[in-house]
């Protein structure tokens, strides 16, 4: 199925979850300051691993950056 | 809580220099200026993951012994700056907020609408909500109001430098504050923090001022020395202005030496 993964389009199986889109961004699984919203909401990270994703997702993964 | 440390919703701070992270060459050198300015919290964003980004700035943080104070920085709309202290609450573990809502791109000012309803919907949501906000009173009771922990008006636009371009609403927003009233955008150097603490400002938030410095170090060390001067001053107690001068030498027993000073 088709989502978008920081406004880029991205082809995952069916079934996959958060955790898994996080993991192919090459995240560390343990990594700190990062951030997961699906569809606008926040999706907490004990919840990555059971958040299934569906046709369209709009994902936004973020992370800690410099900034006043 | 000693009479020098500044206290910010439950929390206790020694330190009344909050360093903004952004705009640093590199990790290194941000160290350098956080330690140099003595600073106990800093502030961070979040953007886009970037997975060629080498080392994360938490980690720089953490060396220095610093906390986080993450913000909304790029936020246009109520919605996107909730959503975003929503992402920063789950990614740096806290709930404090540097509120931003920006209204214009040329500009970066605060857009008041937006800003207020963002704020109500954090503290509703518990979040602690420091407000970057204009330099209007009005606004800024109306965002303590709704029950913000600090108030943070700029002195000029962000970047600018411009230092406070006007000290007489700002003035007029300590007054009137009963929360603390932080000093956000506009230093460009040592001397427009001096003035801020000088008017009354319980701290001051530097970033580009020391981040974008030849020697960000050295700036950071300096902006922290006009932090203390001005506290101090303030605390001292000005003397008032007058358009004409008043001697500090006594008038009487200054000695003559013609016939005129004899006396009769």
């Amino acid at each position: 199925m088709n989502v978008t993964v920081n406004g880029e389009p991205r082809e995952i199986g069916d079934g996959a979850t958060v955790a898994s889109v996080v993991e192919m961004l090459d995240v560390a699984p343990g990594a700190r300051g990062v951030a997961v919203a699906v569809d606008g909401e926040v999706v907490s990270r004990g919840r990555w691993a059971q958040t299934e994703l569906s046709e369209g997702s709009m994902l936004e993964v973020v992370a800690a950056i410099g900034g006043g | 809580m000693s009479e020098h440390s500044l206290r910010i919703a439950d929390r206790e701070l020694s330190s009344r220099l909050i360093l903004g992270t952004g705009g640093f060459a590199n990790h290194e050198l941000l160290a350098h200026a956080c330690r140099a300015a003595e600073a106990e919290l800093c502030t961070v964003a979040l953007r886009r993951l970037d997975p060629a980004a080498r080392g994360s700035i938490l980690d720089v943080l953490d060396e220095v012994g610093v906390s986080v104070l993450p913000n909304t920085a790029g936020c246009y709309t109520a919605r996107d700056a909730v959503t975003t202290a929503q992402l920063a609450r789950e990614a740096f573990e806290t709930d404090w907020i540097k509120l931003e809502v920006i209204g214009d791109d040329r500009t970066l000012l605060p857009d008041a609408v937006e800003l207020v309803a963002a704020a109500e919907e954090l503290v509703d949501d518990g979040f602690t909500v420091l407000p970057y906000t204009t330099d209007d009173p009005v606004l800024a009771r109306r965002l303590e109001d709704v029950g913000c922990a600090a108030v943070m008006p700029l002195g000029s636009p962000i970047g600018s430098g411009m230092g406070i371009c006007n000290p007489y609403n700002l003035s007029i927003i300590i007054e009137r504050a009963g929360v603390p009233v932080i000093l956000d955008a506009g230093v460009g150097t040592a001397s427009d923090a001096a003035l801020a603490m000088e008017l009354g400002c319980d701290a001051v938030l530097c970033a580009s001022a020391i981040s974008r410095a030849h020697d960000p170090a050295a700036m950071a060390h300096a902006v922290r020395l006009g932090v203390q001067a001005g506290r101090l001053a303030h605390g001292a107690g000005r003397i008032p202005r007058r358009r004409y001068a008043q001697a500090s030498t006594p008038q009487e027993g200054v000695p003559a030496f013609d016939a005129q000073g004899v006396s009769q």
